[in-house]
Formats: C-alpha cells, structure tokens, sequence
C-alpha cells in the first residue's frame, strides 16, 4: 500500500508524485532549476509546507525543493525496507529478581531509522535489552504494553486499569514494577498509583525521560536501569518515581509517589520532592536509603487494591479577579468535590465566599491547597482563611495541589457520602501528609553542586 | 626527493569551517564567546550509541562507552545556557546565520535549497552534549574559478561548532569538554575531489576564505577558521585529516601525508618481501613485569610501584620497520603509539625498534625478547599501566600491524601545528544522520533570497578599482588591501575618522605584514581595538608615529584598551600649552643662537624640540608654535 496519502504532502506536489508513481522511501530524481537532486523520499510532518518536497540525499542530509509545475519528478528506484536484526536475548541470569516493566506510551527505548529518520519504540523484552543491554546484569526483565498514549492523554480510567494490571503481576509473585511513563503528567499516576495500590509488598517505580531515547544524551537509559534496580531490590514497598537527581547522569533519585511534582519544562532534574526528600537514591549500582521513614518490602504483606477515581472532582485556581460563576458553574454540573488552589496560606477572595457556601450547601466537598506549592496551608492565620474554615472549606495542609486533586479524585471513587469522604481526604493514606516541613536548599542549582558526587 | 603529484595520483577536497561573526549562537541567545577562567559550572554525562534500524553503531564510540568513559562539561553563565547543557530544546534558527551562509553561497554561484532541514549527525566523542551536531544545507552545486580552472563547489552548510576539550583525567576515563565553543554559528564550504597538487589546495582554500571573509560577517583570528582535508592516492586510502586552523599549513599537511602514504606503501611492499601475513601477527600478549622489577626507566618504574602491569607482543618479522621515518618526527612506530594511545588511553608504548634507551638496559631487552620468543627479525612492542589498558593498548599495536600488511588504513587523522598529523579515529560509517525535529524546516522564500541578492559584497575586480579611485590609493596599496582580510576594516577607518587613507592603507597591509614577521601575534587584536587606534589618531590624542608601538602593546595585552596601551606606553600627546612651555624653555636655553640666527635659528629648534616629544606631538603644531615665536 502506497504510504503517500500519510506522508504530509498535499496539492502539487502530492500530485506531481503520484504521477511519477513515487512512495515514501523510494529513490528519486528531482530537476528544479537547471540542477538534479537525488535521494530517498521522505515523508513531511503534516503541519509543514505540503508543497515541498523533502529528499534524503546520499551525504545523509534533507533538503526541501519546492514542486511547481517545471519541476520535474522520477523515481528511480524502489525504497527497501529496513530489516532490524534484534540482537539475541541476553542469557537470564536466574539469581537476580523478576522485574516486570510496564509501558503506557512514550519512548523509553527506541531506534533511530537512520534512512528515513523515523524513530521506532522497542518495547518487547529482546529489543529492550538491544537497546538498554546493562539490564541483563541488574534484573530478570519480563515486559508488557498496557497502553500506548502520550501522558497528557491519560485519564483516571487509565489510573484504574494501570492498577488492576500492576496488582495482577504483584499478586503472580514479581519482585517488583517499573512503569515506563510521558513526564508531563508521571506525577499524577505516581500519586493515583500511591493511593489505589496499598500494603503493597514490592516496589512499583514510575520512570520516564526528559530526552527522547533515540539521542545519544538521553537519561531514558540511565532512569531506566536505577527504576528497575530500586524495583528489583530496594528495601522499601511504595510507589516511588525515578528520574535523575541532577543534571549529570551520576545519580537516579527516588521520590514518593505522593511527594513529587514536575518542576521543570526541560532539566534532566525536573522533577522534585516538595516538602520532603527522595526516599532513596541509586548510585554506582548502589541503592541508598535517605530516609528511615518508609514501609518495607514484604512479600507476605496482601496487597489492597482500591482502584477507582471519580471523574467529578475538579481544580479551580485562585487568582485575583476570579469570577465566581465558575464555582458555580461546576456545581450546577454536578461535582461532587472542588480543590481550591487558593494563594499564600490558603486564600480566596471574599466576592468567592456566597458561591463557595453553595457548594458546601449541595453537598460539595470543597478543599484547599496552596499555589505556593512549597509549605503548608495555615488558614487560621488571617480573617480569610478563618472565614473559608467557617463554611466547611478543607485545608490540605502540606499537600501541593496536584497530589490534593487526585487525591479527592480517588477519596470520592470510595464514597459517596460527604462526610466520609473528607474523613478520608484528611487521613494520611501514603505519606501524602508529612507533619514536619524542614528546610530545603535552592532545588534548581545551577553551581559546582550538579556535579554528582 | 620530489614528489610527482600527478604520476602518484594525488586527489583532494576541502572542507572549510569558519566561525561566523554572528550576535547569538545558532541555537540559542548565547553570545558567542569563550572562557578563561576556571568554570563556574561542571556536570558529568556518558553518552549511549543508539542503535541504528540496520543496528549500526559507531566502532569508536560503541568501545568508548563500554570501557564507561564519562564526559565532564565545563561551563560559565557567561556564555552558556541551558541549551548547550541539553537541558533545554534547541531555540529556533539564528537566521542572520542563514543570510550570511546564504551570501557565501551566491558569491560561489551555489544554488540554495528551497528549504532548510536541520539534521543530527551523530557524534558521540562528547564534543557535543547532545550526542549529535545540528547541521544544514543551505546552498548546492556551486563553483569558482581560479585562474583558469574551475573547482566545483559541493554544499555550503550552516552548522553549530562543537565543546572543546580541555583535558582528560582518572586513566582517560573521563573527558573535559568546555562548552563555550559549542553552538557557534559555522559555515561548512566543500569542495570537490578535485584538486591535484599541495600548493592548489592552499590556493582554493585561500580562494575560499577570502570569499568568506568578503561577506564581511565572519570571526577572524586563530581558532575561528578550520580546514578539513580529504587527502586520497589511488593506492593508499582516502584520510580524512581534521583541524588545519593555518591557511600556510595546508600544502604542508597534503605533502606529509603523500609521504607517509608513500612510506606506508614501501612497508607493505617489506613487509610481502619478508613473507609477513596478518594472520601471522596474533594477539598473543605475555606479562613481563618482571623483568622490570630493578628497572632504571622511570616510566615504567611509576607503573610498577603502582602495581601495574608491563607486557609485551612479538610482531614477527617487523624489525627494523617500526623506527622507518614516515613523517619528520614520526615512524611507522608511532603509527602504533598513536592507536594504543587511543584504544588503549596510555601514555605511548615502547618498541624494540629504539632499544636500549630511556633507561631501559640491553639486558632487560635480551630478557624480554626472550619471554616473547622474539629473535633478531622480529618487533617487540611493550606498555606499562593498568592491566586493563595495556591489553586494550596490545590489541589495537596488533590491529595496525596487521593493517601494515595490507597498506594504508582508511582513518581520520587531526592536523598538528607543525603540519604533521596523528590518529584521531576510525572513519566513521555511513552518515549516521537523522531530523532534527525540534527545529521546523526553514522556507527560503524568493524574498530571502532577492533580499540577499541585492545586497551581495561587491565582486573583488570592481572594488579594486574602486579603492583605488575612491580612497587615492595606489594599485599595488590597493591590491594588497583587496586580497587582506581587514578591507571592510580599512573602509571603516577611512570613512569615520580623520586618518589619511594612506596611512590606515599601509598601515593595515605592509606594517601589520612586518609586525607578523617580527613575531607580533596580530590576531590577539580584535577589529574594533584597531578601529580605536585610528580614532585616537584622527582626533590628536596619538601621534601616527606610535601606531605599531600601540597596536604590538595591545597584542601582549589582552583586554586592554587603547587608552591603557597610551598610558602604559607614556604616549599621551602634549596639549597645546604643554608644548607650549617647551618650545618656550628650549628657545631660551638656545637663546645665543636665537638672537644671533633669528628666523634661521627655526630648523635647529625644530629638531631640538621634536626629539624632545616625538611620538607625542604634531609636528604640525611644533612649527606653528616656534614661528609665531621667532616672528
């Protein structure tokens, strides 16, 4: 089947090649101008400029000719399809510990298609070891496709059925999960993961990548082999999320599920522990605890899996100049709890104040977490906070909002009743709660200190 | 000997490099400038091969990354982001980068592309912290003309200039890479395969950067210019030789490299004679540490009381050979040294070739020829350093021998300054080049293109004689400007300041030619600083006399100002009255003569009082002043 019709090319030049019976891949000769370029044809990203056509010349290098109606088109030759010769599977070494690692999307391993350009994503066990072959010396690697969706595709009803998946593998006896996930929103299923999956007996690490695999520089690699070393072997049994602890790709640091937020649009680093630490840190081969406060491994413990989140709970943020109608607009569509991301110790503006008393009147649970997204809510502080405590206005105390969010996501897929529900939302379920806030050096260092050490 | 260029077949191509005098990076809104100091920033990263459909990676790289090399970046705020870090996705193209290579093409009768892909070649040396250099074509299919003889112009690309390395450390594990360099807009000119003699290839080249330099938009001095040869006889290999930063070496580069293509030849053809074949030459390694235990050499004294190892390799029948000259200061020994160097990460290695010597004993030679069962044809190569090493080190002495049985190997090699050049790396594969997909593809629009059509640099006939009509100059001043680099300069000194056009004109060619010649590093002076000189002496402040003595200051004084080469030199001119009380002091200190002579005493004070203040006075003013007094 002809690949032009997905190739991107529209108008003139999609015709001038189907008329000279051009594909994708094929080798053809374009004359423009007086001058002769040859290469492979290769197909456009579809937002581009359709009328140009894009040639891989023998030096390797694309160049776009522009197709009007003296240029002439020949295809010379038929394009060969790439033969990928997936390298033997390494011999499992049956002393180390069963890791199975799950894939929602993304490309934490791929290839690069040298003569189109195209990337592939190699995801069954033999192509991952192809790509990744320092596996083989830190775990049994079993893997398995849940689902294939960029991260920002991801919805609760995909929290729920990456739970039920990792609880059947759990429950078949592996010694831990590593879920390769987009970063853009890793957090929230780090959280939701954190909340449907308790006693959990082995570790379940999230891991992702902020430069795509298919670069020589990319940290997928390196975040993929401390996910599956923390999953195979650390002492702790929680849902923790993997990724580089700074810029150099010495360390691979170990955040709580609960704890974590995406911080940056492009470090390496980006992602961060707010009020707390990284529970652990894997180094050289070498895991290491940084904190004594975790639940431990425990293949006895029974795993309860509590999978469901509602799809009623909603984010409103604060800001000044917020018109209240839209408090009321998500009320009148049915919502059963609101996060408020109020400013500063946890603030809404008084014009909010008759909308918010409607929705703790219609049975709404409405809570409260900070923008400030480091420290702790405090609303007894000033009139505001005491007047919003007043109308039944929850604090989240330490949590940022995205864990609060998904949090009354998962709190109103247990129940329907109000009552119970905030009960539940301001009971400390996964360390989401941490009752001290000690101080934290400047996250994003750009001095001598990004040097691992 | 004379080497017949033709009747051996001599072919080359170029590929200048230079960077392009550009406000930002090509990626980024860095200033293109580089550091001193020690940096500010540091972080390590390794970089992975990634493998190709075909499964392809590169040999070099792929071993590299095995032995886990690490690199370790250098960095200041100054002049890096967090784009060179790879911490951040590239920024679009700098399309003032894109006008300039879109000029130099027009000027070579290139052809530019209707749009510009950006690609990823990859290379994973750690010169570039993403694993890939960005690269386009701009322009194909050019050519110029020198003399009679047409060189075909291939591709003029723009692409960005990688890290420098500054170092290595922790037994070549880790490499120091400065990320300063890394994204300076370059423009890549290559030509074809066409070229057939040393000396015409410094001709194109020179041809080439003055087309460049011509466009008036690109860096000058050393480090901003580098030539690529592709150096190739019909029975040696094609070598790729990296890095000529001297336009004057270029022709040196090509003969060596005949020679020691000629040499490496007439050691296969030895070698055949002795009855040498590869699989003769096997990697049978023996440690001889051992016979090193009392040793005087103090190379290998160090390894051993670090607990290192000593071995040694046979090479049958390779007597004699490896102390063979290919190139001034370099035998087909070093030819070995430069590979266990590279695979191996050692210092150098010995061979029996130059024994006895650096305080290693004829009977320490006897010993180890004997532990390696080596007679009097044979080669013996030993290293001393971690076993590791040394076996890395044996094994690519091994892989070159027996590539001597064959001939020459295809390789890249790098340039030195004395126009010699050294192993650098296995030629790469097939081009390993991909999209880079953050960067949309760049439309040269008929606009771009008209725009930079009409505002292309005069052609060089016109504007020697217009320099000569417009500036007074004469034809040889004005050719001599017309083929130096600073022409644009000369237009600018000519035009804002108040300095004859002689003077800047001969000035900018004949002295700053004499001050090179007397070992003044005139690339250390920037444009702009040389403009200042010309101003000073526009507006009085300098004297024309104290140019060069301003001008060779400042090139031993990096960063300074003119105004502190004035002061430190004791050149700052006289003012009006100043003069004045001298003049007056030495009319009365000859005050006999003055009333004897009169208005005649005024050649005789003229010079009494010039050689008081040479340098530091118009002697304009000097005559004014003494008149008016002997009136």
């Amino acid at each position: 089947m002809s690949q032009l019709e997905n190739s991107g090319y529209k108008g003139s030049a999609l015709e001038a090649l189907k008329k000279a019976d051009c594909d994708v891949g094929d080798i053809i000769r374009v004359t423009s101008k007086g001058k002769t370029y040859e290469g492979i044809l290769i197909p456009r990203s579809e937002l581009g400029e359709g009328t140009v056509v894009i040639v891989k010349m023998k030096s390797g290098y694309n160049i776009g000719i522009r197709i009007t109606p003296d240029v002439k088109i020949e295809k010379i030759g038929k394009g060969t399809k790439p033969a990928f010769a997936s390298p033997p599977l390494p011999k499992q070494n049956p002393a180390l510990p069963h890791v199975v690692i799950m894939s929602t999307g993304g490309t934490i391993a791929s290839r690069v298609d040298y003569r189109t350009g195209a990337v592939r994503s190699a995801l069954s066990a033999s192509d991952l070891y192809g790509v990744v072959p320092e596996l083989s010396d830190v775990a049994q690697v079993d893997t398995e496709i849940v689902f294939s969706l960029y991260s920002e595709n991801i919805t609760q009803k995909h929290w729920k059925e990456l739970a039920e998946t990792v609880a059947k593998r759990i429950q078949e006896g592996v010694d831990g999960v590593v879920i390769a996930h987009g970063t853009d929103t890793m957090a929230y299923t780090s959280a939701a993961l954190s909340f449907a999956l308790q006693n959990l007996p082995v570790p379940v690490v999230v891991v992702g990548a902020q430069r795509s695999s298919d670069r020589p520089s990319s940290d997928a690699a390196t975040n993929l082999i401390g996910a599956v070393k923390a999953a195979g072997e650390a002492p702790f049994a929680e849902v923790a999320l993997a990724m580089h602890e700074n810029v150099s790709d010495t360390a691979i640091a170990l955040h709580r599920g609960t704890k974590v937020r995406k911080c940056h649009t492009s470090r390496r680093d980006t992602f961060k522990s707010i009020n707390g630490f990284p529970i652990a840190k894997v180094k050289d081969q070498q895991i290491t605890m940084l904190t004594n406060q975790y639940q431990h491994r425990d293949a006895t413990k029974k795993l309860v899996l509590k999978p469901n989140f509602s799809e009623k709970a909603t984010l409103i943020k604060f800001y000044p100049g917020l018109d209240p109608a839209i408090i009321d607009y998500y009320v009148d569509k049915g919502a059963k709890g609101i996060l408020l991301e109020g400013s500063g110790l946890g603030h809404v503006s008084k014009y909010c104040f008759d909308s918010i008393k409607n929705a703790v009147a219609k049975g709404v649970v409405v809570a409260l977490a900070s923008q400030c997204i480091w420290g702790r809510v405090n609303m007894n502080v000033y009139d505001t906070g005491r007047d919003l405590l007043s109308f039944g206005v929850i604090p989240l105390d330490d949590m940022f909002p995205e864990t609060a969010l998904v949090k009354l996501m998962w709190v109103l897929g247990q129940t329907n009743d109000a009552k119970e529900a905030i009960k539940l939302l301001k009971t400390n379920i996964a360390g989401e709660f941490s009752p001290r806030t000690l101080p934290q050096e400047n996250i994003f260092e750009g001095g001598e200190k990004t040097v691992g050490n | 000997m004379a080497i017949d260029y033709a009747k051996v077949g001599l072919k080359v191509g170029l590929e200048i490099h230079q960077q392009l005098n550009a406000k930002t990076k090509l990626f980024c809104s860095c200033p293109p400038e580089l550091f001193k100091e020690e940096p500010e920033i540091t972080f390590l990263r390794r970089l992975r091969p990634t493998q190709s459909e075909l499964g392809q990676i590169d040999p070099a790289a792929y071993f590299e990354f095995l032995k886990g090399v690490k690199i370790l970046y250098e960095a200041n705020k100054k002049s890096a982001c967090l784009v060179e870090m790879d911490e951040e996705p590239p920024h679009p193209l700098n399309m003032d980068a894109v006008e300039v290579v879109l000029t130099a093409s027009l000027m070579m009768n290139a052809q530019p592309v209707d749009e510009v892909h950006v690609m990823r070649k990859t290379v994973i040396d750690g010169s570039n912290t993403t694993g890939f250099q960005r690269t386009c074509i701009i322009a194909l299919d050019g050519w110029i003309k020198i003399g009679e003889k047409t060189i075909p112009i291939q591709a003029a690309s723009l692409e960005e200039d990688a890290a420098r390395k500054t170092g290595t450390e922790n037994e070549g594990k880790t490499i120091r890479y400065r990320i300063d360099r890394l994204g300076i807009p370059l423009i890549e000119v290559a030509t074809g395969p066409v070229i057939y003699s040393p000396m015409e290839a410094q001709e194109v080249a020179f041809a080439i950067g003055r087309i460049l330099r011509d466009t008036g938009k690109v860096m000058r001095g050393l480090g901003t210019i580098r030539q690529d040869l592709n150096v190739s006889l019909p029975n040696g290999a094609l070598i790729e030789i990296k890095g000529v930063q001297e336009l004057e070496l270029i022709s040196k580069v090509v003969e060596y490299e005949v020679q020691r293509q000629l040499g490496l030849i007439n050691v296969k053809e030895e070698l055949q004679k002795r009855g040498v074949k590869a699989e003769d030459l096997k990697g049978a390694f023996v440690d001889i540490t051992e016979v090193f235990k009392q040793t005087k050499c103090k190379v290998i004294r160090k390894a051993v009381d670090k607990n290192q190892k000593v071995m040694a390799v046979k090479l049958p029948k390779f007597g004699g050979l490896l102390k063979r000259e290919l190139m001034p200061d370099f035998r087909v020994g070093t030819e070995l040294s430069d590979r266990a160097k590279f695979w191996g990460r050692v210092g150098g290695i010995f061979h029996t070739d130059e024994m006895p010597n650096y305080g290693i004993t004829a009977e320490e030679v006897g010993a180890l020829q004997k532990a390696v069962d080596a007679g009097e044809l044979d080669a013996v190569v030993f290293v001393a350093d971690t076993a590791e090493n040394v076996l890395d080190a044996l094994k690519a002495v091994v892989e070159r021998a027996q590539e001597a049985v064959t001939g020459v190997p295809a390789e890249t090699r790098t340039a030195k300054d004395d126009g010699t050049t050294r192993y650098m790396r296995p030629r790469p594969g097939a081009a390993r080049m991909y999209p880079e997909t953050d960067i949309p593809p760049t439309l040269i629009t008929d606009e771009i293109r008209e725009q930079v059509r009409k505002n292309l640099p005069e052609p060089a006939e016109k504007k020697l004689s217009r320099l000569i009509k417009q500036y007074g100059l004469n034809e040889k001043l004005a050719k001599q400007l017309a083929d130096s680099e600073y022409n644009i300069l000369f237009e600018d000194i000519a035009k804002e300041t108040a300095v004859q056009a002689s003077t800047a004109a001969a000035f900018l060619t004949e002295t700053l030619k004499a001050l090179k010649r007397e070992g003044v590093q005139v690339e250390k002076v920037g444009e702009d600083q040389i403009k200042s000189i010309f101003m000073a002496v526009g507006s009085g402040e300098l004297a024309k006399e104290a140019i060069s003595d301003v001008f060779s200051w400042l090139s031993r004084n990096e960063g300074k100002s003119v105004q502190d080469a004035v002061d430190a030199l004791g050149l700052k001119m006289f003012t009006e009255a100043e003069l004045a009380s001298i003049v007056d002091r030495i009319i009365a200190a000859n005050k006999q003569s003055v009333d004897k002579l009169g208005k005649n005493a005024y050649g005789m004070l003229m010079g009494a009082v010039m050689k008081e203040v040479r340098g530091k006075a118009n002697p304009e003013l000097v005559a004014k002043l003494l008149r008016e007094r002997l009136k």
